[in-house]
């Protein structure tokens, strides 16, 4: 809750003056307002009245704006980010001071909403860009994507230092250190090439957790497009000794093992370079506990993805881009085995490019981590247990 | 940086390199804006020859009426043409150069400019997320103020575009920018947020990997968002009051990167909305489809407006005449011959040009299609040609600008501008000035 941590704020902040004078009573509600913003625009005509009161307010009202973010949903934290543009470029412009002592002290603390603290280390930077070089030291590992991102980006650039003088013995550990920090996929692939070029190469499909061991099945037919929306057998129950009508005759469920670079499952190898088909893929991971997690898949071909049964998203694209994270669901693993499918569909088209019929996955948690799965129990013979 | 000016010596064909942009002036203050300097560079005969002539062009058109704001994708009449002509022939690093500012991220968007205020957005940060709304002064090219918001829809797309790619809109009160993650602001002029809408959120099936550039066009009280993709298509209708929906519309699914047209038909505004299945006219009032035309038609380039004709990308060139009455829009012409690439056409009075990527332009007669002449300009080209007076200005993906003067028989190249950067973006035109951007700049030439 904002207010909560807004307390805890103070708190922590000690004899931090403005802080502890905590937000005038003629702020709260504007900020409840702004906060209660939704989907479709609901609260928008509230909101932009609520808006221009806290964007009239001084600099002392920076910190409760970046605590109110704590919790606000995607709308509420661009109503809430608009009114600290508009507070600090007036008071910077007028040639006032930003609290930079409460900013920082907002900064440390990480259980801040990651994107708020990023703006806070701005608003520092803004006023002295010294100090907040200095902080991006100790931020390796960051909850904030954008400030790790940076924090990793200054071993980097020691590493390069390093390399410049032909010293890979020191550039070595540097880039190894930035490489188990980095989570932004292309600064990943960028400490991985350096690695690479020092004698080190990193296994990316490995590095990234793409799930590689599936059981795949198809041909089905996509006449026209329309496998997206036909509900074959597999998508109302997955029955791994089972065989069906494909489109090309009887299928059944066949082992996968990607050893792509980057954990492409594709289709063209286990039922050929076919075109208006679907098939499926599905695979089984173990959490040791309940948690929430991101799935995080790439491709170019119309897919669906379902977890335990239950469909998380569709998108019936094709051919047109395609990168790592290309697309993120927020899903909750339960304890135990949580079950995968996806489904992956081939168009008409048969231009040379259209050829492809892949996706890759992998899950993370909101930052980009993979998660490491424990293995599943076995039975004495070794055989997986079912459960 | 490489930014040089270039007069074409018409005579022998050749391009006189001029002074770089360097040499222009120094940023001043905070806000990296470089005003040029007064001395003139020294150069070739026939270069201070040429100077001379364009001061006198200036000086004329110095005399003439200034035109209006430029406050959507294509200006005022949705053609690429601006209301009056006094707009610099030659685009030059010393006389016709107002200003320079930095800009913070990328963009394709087209600046917009509202009486003395200049707009644009921009993308920038972790995939594009972080996007830029930002106010110039007109004069001096100083920063006025700038609004960051966060996307909340996906902000992939092609390396080639940005996620600032589509122009925003302002009725003249407003500014309303809409960004390829389907994430649309509603700011005053002075950077009150208004409202805030997260389209990419509300509705996450439509979105393009490719990325989304439809601009936005407001029509009686209305903000027109065209978010159509494979995957789901749809058009609203946003009250430019409050962002919320008035009506929303089916469109059909399939890419398309097209932007609406405004059309006015017997004193009543009608907006045509593109998709390669062909233009759909609907009220802006309530999102009722009035009109059709059902035709293979382009999803890049968009449709211009000629009067109560509107020229189509569709088999070539095919003009559609409107507002006689009639239910259905009148074939008057089609011209195969009239073809344009990712540019949209722009049309000057008696005038049609189409513009290929590759940068053969071609100039038609607007009232029947028949092919005046064919220029072959220095591409390759994305932006779409913008027209003032007699003269069309193009600039190719390298940032070359090519001045076309559009009465001789076969057109002819006048004066060419090496802004030195990658431009997608196509420009604006108000005020006796013209405006380009590329990911790291603002320019402005003429009057400031």
């Amino acid at each position: 809750m904002p207010m909560k941590s807004f307390l805890r704020t103070l708190v922590l902040s000690g004899g931090v003056s403005l802080a502890l004078a905590g937000p005038p009573p003629e702020i709260a509600e504007p900020l409840r307002v702004l906060r209660a913003v939704g989907p479709e625009g609901q609260g928008n005509a509230a909101a932009s009245a609520a808006w221009k009161k806290l964007a009239a307010g001084n600099a002392s009202t920076l910190v409760p704006l970046l605590v109110a973010m704590d919790g606000a949903n995607d709308y509420a934290l661009n109503w809430l980010r608009a009114a600290v543009d508009a507070v600090a470029g007036r008071e910077l412009t007028a040639g006032h001071p930003l609290p930079v002592p409460e900013l920082k002290q907002f900064l440390r603390m990480t259980e801040h909403n990651p994107r708020a603290r990023r703006l806070a280390f701005e608003l520092v930077a803004r006023t002295d860009p010294a100090t907040a070089d200095q902080l991006l030291a100790g931020m390796l590992n960051d909850p904030s994507l954008e400030l790790r991102r940076d924090a990793v980006q200054k071993l980097v650039d020691q590493a390069d230092q390093a390399i410049a003088r032909t010293n890979p013995v020191v550039a070595a550990p540097l880039l190894q250190s930035a490489l188990r920090s980095a989570r932004d996929v292309t600064q990943i692939e960028g400490i991985a090439d350096k690695l690479k070029g020092l004698g080190q190469p990193v296994d990316l499909q490995k590095h990234f957790g793409f799930l590689s061991e599936w059981k795949v099945i198809g041909p089905f037919d996509n006449t026209g497009n329309q496998g997206f929306e036909t509900a074959y057998p597999p998508e109302l129950k997955i029955d791994l000794t089972a065989e069906y009508d494909g489109k090309k005759g009887k299928v059944r469920w066949q082992d996968y093992v990607t050893t792509h670079k980057y954990g492409m499952v594709d289709m063209n190898q286990p039922c050929g370079k076919l075109k208006e088909v679907t098939a499926y893929a599905t695979t089984d991971v173990f959490s040791n506990r309940a948690q929430p997690v991101e799935l995080r898949l790439g491709g170019k071909n119309s897919w669906r993805v379902w977890l335990n049964g239950k469909l998380l998203f569709a998108h019936d694209e094709y051919h047109t881009n395609t990168e790592i994270d290309q697309y993120i669901m927020r899903a909750q693993l339960q304890p135990g085995r949580n079950t995968l499918l996806v489904k992956v569909c081939q168009n008409e088209e048969v231009k040379e490019w259209t050829e492809e019929w892949e996706f890759q996955l992998r899950i993370t948690d909101a930052l980009g981590t993979p998660i490491v799965f424990t293995r599943p129990p076995c039975s004495a013979d070794g055989q997986t247990i079912k459960n | 940086m490489n930014l040089k000016s270039h007069s074409v010596n018409r005579k022998a064909g050749r391009v006189t390199p001029r002074a770089p942009f360097g040499f222009l002036g120094e940023v001043c203050g905070a806000h990296g804006v470089t005003r040029p300097t007064t001395a003139l560079v020294s150069g070739s005969h026939f270069a201070k020859a040429f100077h001379a002539w364009s001061l006198c062009l200036l000086l004329a058109a110095s005399t003439a009426l200034y035109g209006s704001d430029w406050r959507r994708f294509r200006g005022p009449h949705g053609n690429g043409a601006a209301d009056a002509a006094p707009v610099p022939a030659v685009l030059d690093a010393t006389n016709s150069i107002a200003w320079k500012s930095n800009l913070p991220g990328r963009g394709l968007s087209s600046p917009i400019i509202v009486g003395d205020r200049v707009f644009v957005t921009c993308s920038s940060g972790l995939s594009q997320q972080r996007l830029h709304v930002i106010c110039f002064n007109a004069t001096d090219g100083a920063k006025l103020w700038e609004r960051q918001f966060w996307a909340t829809g996906r902000t992939m797309c092609h390396e080639k575009t940005a996620v600032a790619a589509p122009t925003p809109a302002s009725d003249g009160e407003h500014i309303v920018a809409i960004f390829s993650s389907n994430d649309i602001v509603c700011l005053d002029l002075a950077g009150n947020l208004i409202w805030f809408r997260g389209l990419g959120r509300d509705y996450p099936h439509a979105s393009n990997s490719l990325g989304m550039t439809s601009s936005l066009l407001i029509a009686g009280g209305v903000v027109v968002a065209q978010v159509e993709s494979q995957s789901e298509a749809f058009t609203a209708g946003l009250e430019l009051a409050t962002g919320m929906n008035r009506w929303k519309i089916t469109r059909s699914r399939g890419p398309n990167w097209t932007s609406p047209v405004l059309l006015q038909t017997g004193g009543a505004e009608l907006v045509a909305l593109q998709s390669a299945r062909g233009i759909v006219a609907i009220e802006p009032a309530t999102g009722q489809t009035v009109w059709s035309y059902t035709n293979k038609t382009s999803a890049t380039p968009s449709s211009s407006l000629n009067g109560s004709t509107l020229l189509v990308p569709s088999q070539g060139l095919t003009a559609l005449g409107f507002g006689s009455g009639e239910p259905v829009p009148k074939q008057l012409w089609r011209s195969g011959q009239l073809n344009p690439g990712t540019p949209s056409p722009a049309v000057l009075r008696d005038k049609v040009f189409a513009l290929n990527d590759g940068g053969v332009l071609t100039c038609g007669n607007a009232a029947t299609g028949e092919r005046l002449w064919q220029l072959r300009l220095k591409g390759p080209f994305s932006a779409s040609p913008v027209v003032a007076g007699q003269f069309l200005y193009c600039v190719n993906e390298k940032g070359l600008a090519q001045v076309v003067d559009t009465t001789k028989p076969e057109g002819e190249v006048v004066s060419e501008l090496d802004l030195g950067e990658t431009v997608l973006s196509t420009p604006s035109i108000a005020h006796g000035a013209i405006y380009f951007r590329s990911d790291g700049r603002l320019w402005k030439f003429g009057k400031s």
